[in-house]
C-alpha cells in the first residue's frame, strides 16, 4: 500500500499525469457524448472539467502540478485561433456579401452580452474586479484573459467565466433558437459563436458544418471587436 | 505529414503575430494578428493545403483545448461558494440576451438583404 502511495505521488508530480488525465477523461467524455447522440447536456467540456476537478481535489493534487502536463494541450489554443483563418477563407465570397450584416450583428450582439453581464453583476453587488473579469466572457478564453488584465480584472477568473459562458451557450442554444424560431444554420451558428466563442463553435461544428463555419466567423469578430472596444468602454467609466 | 506542415505554418503565423503585437504595442492578441495575416496568404496553394489539414485537425477537437484552463475553476472555489449562484444567474441571463439579440438581428438583416435582391 505504501509503495502504491509513493508510486502515485511520483506519477502525479510528473507532467505525464496532467496530460494523460486530460486526454483520457476527454476521450471517455466524448464517447459518452456520441453515445447520447450529442445531447447538449452531455457536453464533453463540461463533464471533463467536472471529472478532472473532482479528481484533483480528491487526490489533493495542486492545480499547477496538473497544469504542468495539461499545458501541452493548452498551448494549442494559439495555433487553433490562427487556424480560424481556414473556415473564413473557405467562405470568403459569402462573407464579402454578408459582411455588413455580420459586422452589425456581431457588434450589437457582443455588446449586449457584455453590457448585460456587467449591468446585472453590478445590480446584484458583485465586486469591481469580478465585474471587470465578467465583461470579456464572450471572448475565447486565452483572449479574454488578456483583455481582463488590461481592464483591471483577474485573468484566471476571466478564463473561468469564459469557459462557463461557453458551456451555458452550448447547452442551451438549441432550445433558445427553437423557441425564437430561428431556423437558419448560419444564424444559429453565428449567434452561438458570438456569445459562446470556441466552446459554442465546437458545439456548432458538431451539429452542422455551416453553423460551425459561422460560429468560427463570429468568434473571430468578437476577438477583434472586444480587444479593441472593451478597454475603450472601461476607460469611459 | 500535411498536418505537421500545416501546424508549422500556423505556429509561424502566430509567432509573427506575437512579434508584431509586442513590437507595435497593438491591442490585438498575437494569434488574432496571425489569423488576419494568414487569410490573404491562403491564396498560395502550397500554404492552403497543409493549413486545411491542420485546421481541420485542431478545430475538430477544439473543445479539448479549453479543458486545462477550465479545470482552473478549482482554484476559485472560495469565490464560487460566495457568489456562485448569483454569478451563474448573471452569466446565463446575459448569455441568453446576447444570443437572442444576435440571432434575431442577423435573421432580420439577412432576410432584408434577400428581399431587396442585392445580395442573395
Amino acid at each position: 500500500m505504501n509503495d502504491f502511495v509513493q508510486l502515485w505521488v511520483y506519477l502525479a508530480s510528473t507532467p505525464l499525469f496532467g496530460l494523460t488525465a486530460t486526454l483520457v477523461v476527454y476521450v471517455v467524455a466524448s464517447a459518452v457524448y456520441e453515445r447520447f447522440a450529442r445531447a447538449p447536456w452531455a457536453n464533453p467540456v463540461l463533464w471533463s472539467v467536472v471529472i478532472l476537478g473532482i479528481l484533483l481535489l480528491a487526490t489533493h493534487t495542486a492545480y499547477p502540478v496538473y497544469f504542468a502536463g495539461a499545458q501541452f494541450i493548452h498551448v494549442l489554443l494559439g495555433p487553433a485561433v490562427v487556424a480560424l483563418a481556414w473556415p473564413l477563407w473557405q467562405r470568403r465570397a459569402e462573407l464579402r456579401r454578408r459582411g455588413v450584416a455580420l459586422t452589425i450583428a456581431a457588434l450589437v450582439g457582443g455588446s449586449s452580452a457584455a453590457g448585460a453581464s456587467v449591468a446585472l453583476g453590478w445590480a446584484i453587488g458583485l465586486p469591481g474586479d469580478v465585474l471587470r473579469s465578467l465583461a470579456p466572457k464572450s471572448v475565447t478564453s486565452p483572449v479574454a484573459m488578456g483583455i481582463a488584465e488590461r481592464i483591471g480584472g483577474v485573468p484566471a477568473l476571466a478564463a473561468v467565466f469564459a469557459i462557463v459562458t461557453g458551456i451555458v451557450g452550448a447547452l442551451s442554444a438549441k432550445y433558445l433558437f427553437n423557441s425564437l424560431r430561428i431556423n437558419s444554420w448560419a444564424v444559429r451558428g453565428f449567434a452561438l459563436g458570438t456569445t459562446s466563442h470556441g466552446i459554442g463553435a465546437a458545439r456548432a461544428l458538431q451539429v452542422d458544418a455551416e453553423a460551425g463555419a459561422y460560429a468560427g466567423i463570429a468568434l473571430g469578430l468578437q476577438v477583434l471587436f472586444a480587444s479593441l472596444l472593451l478597454p475603450l468602454a472601461f476607460l469611459l467609466f | 505529414m500535411n498536418v505537421l506542415r500545416g501546424l508549422a505554418v500556423l505556429l509561424v503565423f502566430q509567432a509573427i503575430g506575437e512579434t508584431l503585437a509586442h513590437a507595435l504595442a497593438l491591442p490585438f492578441p498575437g494569434p488574432v494578428i496571425g489569423m488576419l495575416l494568414l487569410i490573404p496568404a491562403l491564396r498560395v496553394p502550397r500554404l492552403c493545403e497543409p493549413v486545411k489539414s491542420a485546421a481541420e485537425a485542431l478545430l475538430g477537437h477544439l473543445s479539448l483545448l479549453f479543458i486545462p484552463v477550465g479545470v482552473g475553476v478549482i482554484t476559485h472555489l472560495d469565490m464560487i461558494s460566495n457568489y456562485g449562484a448569483r454569478l451563474l444567474v448573471v452569466i446565463v441571463v446575459s448569455t441568453w440576451m446576447g444570443m437572442a439579440v444576435t440571432a434575431v438581428l442577423l435573421n432580420i438583416l439577412l432576410r432584408k438583404a434577400t428581399f431587396s435582391g442585392t445580395s442573395e
